[in-house]
């Protein structure tokens, strides 16, 4: 108990820590990165070969075994309990974020998956149509005022970018369990997450296999479609190549003078 | 004080009422096109949610997707903006047979992905103007999995109501293509021919 109380105090005073952060920094969300900045382009193709590799040699593999070996329903479970494992540190970004109405809903969320939802195995908040609101310490750093950076592609994790890659290094630190729960019980989290990874790999093969193994440039491919989701979540509207809305053919100008007025 | 709550009473009773005519009046010119592009995306994804509820075998699905497509989005000037600039040394004749060979390449590639949907279903949201085109907003209900928003960009510059553009969670569906017909221009060394090619036996 003794033990306890003192790894959640460091826990908050890290946190206070990080606050001092985030006021320090102007506290307006940076403005929305367009177009593509991607300055180590050769070492991140290098990196993604060798993602590629991982994924078709073991990911690939045995995701898809993982998915056909366990019936849908305990890969949805094993999904659930990782899901909900990770909420507190979802409700930590909300608050870093002052979003306290995020904050409020992954919290309920959280209380009524772990209670009747038994622990977190089924998912009974979201059947009642309250959905998670996601964000993780990237996305609190980009409210922080923190601008996207350069892209980068990661070893196993593939694209990110800078501030990216340095929210999911701290995220590895902002789930509160990891410092109350004791020595087994604090590893279930973990290792639900790699377990949900792989059923996510097996599910959405098709999906992941089109962009990774389909794709004439899957490098490319890999960066534009992380790059406009991630823009997306952050609720700016610029997709990856530019604006759509502003310029949807490009060099071309306006997307109907060229073709129809012509 | 009484004075101001009953005008204030009956400015919203005013506003409300006024309100209440322009849903009945006839709308004006932009409402109209609003109207319009929702009508287009709600006849599209009627149709796709029969697709989806019907199931049924891959080829099969992949011709509906084909059909859906031809019918509802303007395929000619997505196909041009995926060469981009490149499109500008394109013959009338190369430009031709690179339409119908796009239009076969997402048909295969995203009819395949029709399978995942089955049982899922799309729900129209709003319509807004951008600019010179409208953004109808849908979410998509698919099993297992929270919903998610698709966004169809309509517009009426080919002559007839058509969408130009599908926007899932962010990504463009044109821009997504845009980027794999550039590298497969790449790889074909800028040869649009090879590219036709290519593109004839992808998706």
């Amino acid at each position: 108990m003794r033990v306890m109380s003192t790894s959640i105090k460091s826990y908050a005073a890290r946190f206070v820590l990080l606050g001092a952060v985030g006021a320090m920094t102007a506290c307006s969300p940076a403005p929305p990165a367009t177009g593509i900045n991607d300055p180590w382009e050769a070492s991140n193709r290098r990196m993604h070969a060798f993602n590629k590799s991982v994924d078709r040699n073991i990911l690939g593999p045995a995701g898809g075994s993982y998915v056909t070996v366990l019936p849908e329903p305990v890969v949805t479970t094993v999904g659930n309990f990782a899901g909900n494992l990770a909420t507190p540190s979802v409700v930590v970004n909300n608050v870093l974020q002052a979003d306290a109405r995020g904050a409020f809903t992954n919290s309920f969320r959280f209380v009524l998956n772990t209670t009747l939802g038994m622990g977190g195995l089924f998912d009974v908040a979201t059947m009642a149509g309250i959905n998670e609101v996601e964000t993780d310490f990237g996305e609190t750093l980009h409210v922080w005022g923190a601008g996207e950076g350069n892209y980068v592609e990661l070893p196993v994790l593939g694209p990110s970018t800078e501030r990216d890659a340095v929210g999911r290094i701290v995220d590895l630190f902002t789930n509160p369990l990891g410092y109350v729960l004791s020595e087994p019980e604090k590893y279930a989290g973990p290792v639900a997450s790699v377990a949900k990874r792989l059923g996510d790999r097996g599910r959405y093969s098709q999906t992941v296999g089109s962009v990774l193994h389909e794709s004439a440039d899957s490098y490319a491919q890999g960066r534009s479609t992380y790059l406009q989701n991630r823009r997306y979540q952050l609720g700016g509207g610029a997709a990856a190549t530019g604006d759509p809305y502003d310029d949807p053919y490009a060099a071309t100008g306006d997307p109907y003078d060229d073709p129809y007025l012509q | 004080m009484t004075t101001r709550i009953s005008n204030e009473l009956t400015r919203r009773a005013l506003l409300m009422t006024g309100s209440a005519f322009a849903l009945l009046s006839p709308a004006p010119a932009v409402a109209l096109t609003n109207a319009a592009a929702r009508g287009l995306v709600d006849d599209l994804v009627g149709e796709i949610n029969r697709v989806i509820a019907r199931g049924g075998s891959l080829p099969g699905m992949i011709r509906d997707f084909e059909k859906i497509f031809a019918r509802y989005a303007d395929v000619a000037i997505i196909a041009r903006s995926t060469l981009g600039p490149d499109a500008r040394r394109a013959s009338p004749a190369q430009m031709r047979a690179f339409v119908e060979a796009f239009r076969g390449y997402i048909a295969r590639k995203y009819g395949k992905r029709f399978q995942e949907f089955v049982g899922g279903r799309i729900e129209v949201q709003g319509v807004r103007q951008v600019k010179t085109w409208h953004e109808v907003i849908s979410t998509a209900y698919l099993r297992g999995e929270a919903p998610f928003e698709v966004k169809f960009l309509v517009s009426d510059r080919s002559g007839r109501n058509l969408f130009f553009d599908m926007v899932i969670e962010g990504i463009s569906m044109r821009l997504s293509e845009k980027t794999e017909i550039g590298a497969m221009l790449d790889a074909n060394r800028g040869d649009i021919d090879r590219l036709i090619a290519d593109l004839r036996r992808a998706g």
